[in-house]
């Protein structure tokens, strides 16, 4: 099976003591600046759009700055005002994330192995659908510099593009707004399709995916499960089917490191 | 909604993203030995990123024609092994242009 080792490595025996001289800060910053772009304006749209809604100017900050999350924060705006309640609150935004605990549990496992609990606990706080992304692009364990650099990096543009967004109302011309709306994913597309074009296993994971995604979507009855849910189980099911029929090899995991 | 009411559902809202964040990352230390499990984790990632894309990716700009090009242009793009940037960036161009096209022929 070529390719998938690339996806999923063992540790290497070279490096010892967590010391992966690859996986810097300054690498992470710059694998961060292709996101923090996406996320500048994504961000905008999101403040523009809290403002329009009438939120008080301060909230989209302070959602951006305590959230850090895309879909959570749209959903966010109208519980906010639609003056939902706080169990709606909470039932929503757990749906819309519960896909974060699969993507951190994918995380945990490519993280080097003796960082402490503490560390892990600042990391989790950016594990974003993106960051993840580009994550699982890197061959080597993950460290604590690399994520605080790739992490800081899309923080930033996060924020930035909140503020700007709340600042400059609806200055950005619609034209420009709607194109912009494809951005973030084209940039899944570019962290999928190139280990697909490598490794069979994972076009076929991905091709059983959107299928079920779109029968989700467009199938009537079904199709009011909600994004969270459906995110959830399309992603379960083909990847459950993916490891039943073809399982990796402890040799294609040895493989991986180069 | 008043400024204290606001105040609590951000909190709600950030303690509702960060703890499924949290939680596997805290408490899953050990490499995880079982084959199926590990491969369904290695499986997992393009699952939901796939299902997170379509078919949403249509309906993400103004008419679902320039989002099929957009989509198109990505897919193109992503399989010649262009980085995210230039990808991300093309597609919003294509889309740019598509919808320029639209409105010239009166569809949007």
């Amino acid at each position: 099976m070529s390719g998938s080792e690339k996806l999923c490595y063992n540790e290497p025996t070279i490096f010892t003591g967590g010391n992966y001289p690859m996986l810097t800060f300054r690498k992470g910053f710059k694998d961060g600046v292709p996101i923090a772009l996406g996320y500048l304006s994504v961000a905008f749209a999101f403040g523009m759009l809290a403002v329009e809604k009438g939120l008080p100017l301060w909230s989209p900050v302070l959602l951006s700055i305590s959230n850090f999350t895309g879909t959570g924060q749209f959903a966010g705006i109208d519980l906010i005002s639609s003056n939902a309640g706080l169990w709606e609150v909470i039932f929503t935004i757990l749906v819309i994330n519960i896909r974060y605990m699969l993507m951190s549990l994918s995380l945990s496992q490519k993280l080097v192995r003796d960082m402490p609990v503490w560390q892990r606990m600042v990391i989790a706080f950016g594990n974003t659908d993106e960051i993840f992304g580009v994550c699982l692009q890197q061959k080597e364990p993950l460290t604590m510099r690399y994520m605080m650099g790739i992490i800081l990096c899309a923080y930033s543009g996060w924020n930035a593009g909140t503020v700007a967004g709340v600042l400059a109302g609806s200055a950005l011309p619609a034209m420009v707004r709607t194109a912009l709306g494809i951005a973030l994913y084209a940039m899944f597309i570019a962290i999928i399709i190139p280990p697909a074009k490598e490794s069979k296993p994972i076009m076929k994971v991905i091709v059983l995916s959107v299928l079920l995604s779109c029968v989700f979507s467009y199938v009537p009855g079904i199709s009011g499960l909600g994004n969270g849910w459906t995110i959830i189980i399309c992603g379960v099911i083909s990847a459950g089917l993916g490891a039943y029929f073809f399982p990796l090899t402890m040799k294609d995991e040895q493989g991986a490191v180069r | 909604m008043s400024i204290g009411k606001v105040l609590l559902v951000i909190s709600i809202m950030a303690l509702c993203t960060y703890l499924p964040r949290m939680l596997p990352l805290a408490l899953f230390r050990r490499k995880i030995k079982n084959q199926y499990i590990s491969s369904l984790l290695c499986y997992l990632p393009y699952g939901i990123l796939a299902a997170m894309v379509f078919p949403d990716i249509f309906s993400s700009t103004a008419s679902i024609i320039s989002g099929i090009a957009g989509t198109a242009t990505a897919l193109l793009l992503a399989y010649r092994k262009r980085g995210l940037l230039p990808v991300a960036v093309s597609a919003c161009v294509t889309v740019f242009v598509a919808e320029r096209l639209l409105e010239l022929i009166g569809i949007l």
